[in-house]
């Protein structure tokens, strides 16, 4: 109860930033008689969301789709990531080749594929979004591995040396305690881009139930009341990612900056 | 090993040694040069001299953390090498490196780990080793939770967890406010006293040195050498009364008289310093 309290009162000024925020929305759009195709009012975007939450536009079950493709494409791009960077730590030569390269195809905006990955894996297909969004998770989650993994104080080393410590055991308990946070960091970075992924590929075409789809077919028939609706629940599904990553991270590494920083005092 | 205290058996024994850094450009620099040392089993060995002087790479070399250029290092009878595999020393080094990921107990209990011992014997080893460093009731706190001079402690705790026959420590007090420090030198010294270990140790103190050696030995740089070896007769147990003691001043002065003499040109060359800093890291790659 105490606790609770504690962190009700940690997160007051947000809470209070969040409310007033939409209170003002609401007020300047009765106000101003701003039209609803340039901007609803948040409570005819939270009626639009009750009217379509499991008929019309369905979008609990779309969520639940996104949040399908989005998950699906983080674990295949986190996957990936991962054993990419291993490999590049395990053999240094191969830095000098897969790092240009995997800098340059970064640079490619991987969205662009969407279509193309329609083509490829088919458009009713959730494979093709969760190929997009595994293309985007991939590289933060390799390069911030990948520096986890190399960025071992040379002094720990020494002293694995000292113990004579084998290669292996210099992996797993030098290298790989010391990634962790890294590895969490990019998967933070991660959730976000999953999502993007998702979404986009679904602008392209997809099954009729999903979050994008919602969007582009509200807004072609100008229910601009259901986009905002469907963007909301889009954010929501993003946080409740992050918030899950953050929970992990307060599990696995409880003793790093980040996490102790974070508590309640 | 309690029994057989200060025999003329060396424990320790460099020959003829000498190491050379390779510079870029194709030079090469003198960090050590003739260092003939005996270290006798259950001594305790202080290595002093300027920055530069290689002190620490001589500690370096008996650990085989790096290697020699010419000459021979000796550990417990082997080659410097095959000591390390046998896990014959624990290390101490300036900075405690201990792994933030784990408690006071992961940590000690880490160098076991490495040998797959089973788990009763492993954690009554680690108690046993936090009793000796007096941290029993910080065994599930965190590295970043204790105080600088806890953490040495840890680090002090780990280095013994094998029962090793020797303890290299480089430093270790050398970050630790000076009253810290103090009381460190009386924990080394009980510790020493209790498990009878042979201790190389590396400092820039002169009043460490002597309160905590039987002998001292002092070196030069450029190149790095040996240009005295003091013996400590102070009697032990030291404590408080030894360092507010005549001799124990007399003995002060005599280690900063050699280390003067020594100096040859008065300057110190921190070039050596910066060689040793870079080989280390040199083993990221």
């Amino acid at each position: 109860m105490k606790r609770a309290f504690a962190i009700l009162r940690h997160n007051a000024p947000a809470i209070i930033v969040l409310v007033g925020g939409i209170a003002l929305w609401e007020a300047v759009i009765r106000g101003l008689a701003i039209r609803a195709f340039i901007l609803p009012a948040p409570s005819s975007i939270a009626r639009a969301l009750g009217e379509n939450w499991t008929t019309g536009y369905q979008i609990l079950p779309a969520a639940q789709a996104t949040l399908q493709e989005a998950g699906g494409g983080l674990i295949a791009g986190a996957l990936l990531g991962l054993a990419v960077a291993f490999a590049v730590a395990r053999y240094p030569s191969a830095r000098d080749i897969v790092l240009p390269v995997g800098i340059a195809v970064n640079a490619i905006p991987i969205v662009a594929f969407a279509p193309l990955a329609n083509q490829w894996f088919g458009s009713q297909s959730v494979y093709s979004k969760m190929a997009i969004s595994a293309a985007l998770v991939f590289f933060p989650i390799m390069i911030n591995v990948l520096r986890g993994l190399t960025s071992v104080n040379a002094s720990s080393l020494e002293l694995m040396r000292s113990y004579a410590g084998s290669e292996m055991a210099v992996l797993t308990k030098v290298r790989i305690p010391n990634a962790l946070p890294f590895f969490l960091t990019g998967l933070k970075i991660g959730t976000t881009l999953s999502l993007i992924g998702a979404v986009v590929g679904e602008y392209f075409g997809g099954l009729n139930v999903a979050l994008g789809r919602v969007v582009v077919e509200s807004a072609s028939t100008l229910s601009f009341e259901v986009t905002w609706a469907a963007i909301a629940v889009v954010s929501a599904v993003g946080i409740v990612m992050y918030l899950a990553v953050l929970a992990a991270e307060r599990v696995l590494i409880p003793w790093h900056p980040s996490v102790r920083g974070e508590r309640v005092a | 090993m309690t029994g057989e205290r200060v025999t003329d058996v060396p424990v320790v024994s460099l020959a003829g040694v000498d190491k050379d850094f390779a510079l870029p450009g194709g030079a090469t620099m003198t960090a050590l040069t003739g260092i003939d040392l005996d270290l006798r089993r259950g001594e305790f060995v202080s290595l002093i001299g300027p920055s530069g002087c290689g002190k620490s790479t001589l500690l370096r070399l008996i650990g085989d953390l790096t290697q020699p250029s010419a000459g021979v290092v000796t550990v417990n009878g082997k080659p410097a090498p095959q000591a390390r595999l046998d896990r014959d020393y624990g290390m101490v080094f300036q900075a405690p490196v201990l792994f933030d990921w784990r408690t006071v107990e992961e940590n000690v209990r880490l160098p076991l780990e490495l040998t797959g011992q089973e788990r009763t014997a492993r954690d009554a080893r680690v108690a046993e080793m936090l009793e000796l460093v007096e941290l029993p009731d910080f065994a599930r706190h965190y590295p970043y939770q204790l105080s600088g001079g806890m953490q040495q402690r840890v680090a002090i705790a780990r280095a013994l967890t094998f029962s090793p026959a020797i303890l290299l420590m480089d430093e270790p007090f050398g970050a630790l406010d000076e009253m810290t420090r103090e009381r460190m030198n009386s924990e080394v010294l009980r510790i020493w006293e209790q498990t009878g270990i042979t201790v190389v140790f590396v400092t820039h103190s002169i009043p460490e040195a002597v309160f905590l050696s039987s002998r001292v030995v002092v070196m030069s740089a450029r190149p790095g050498r040996i240009t005295r070896i003091v013996e400590v007769d102070l009697p032990r147990p030291r404590g408080v009364e030894t360092r507010e003691s005549r001799r124990y001043f007399e003995m002060v002065t005599q280690v900063r008289e050699a280390l003067r003499s020594g100096e040859g040109s008065g300057t110190s060359d921190d070039s050596l310093a910066s060689i040793e800093r870079a080989e280390a890291e040199g083993l990221t790659g």
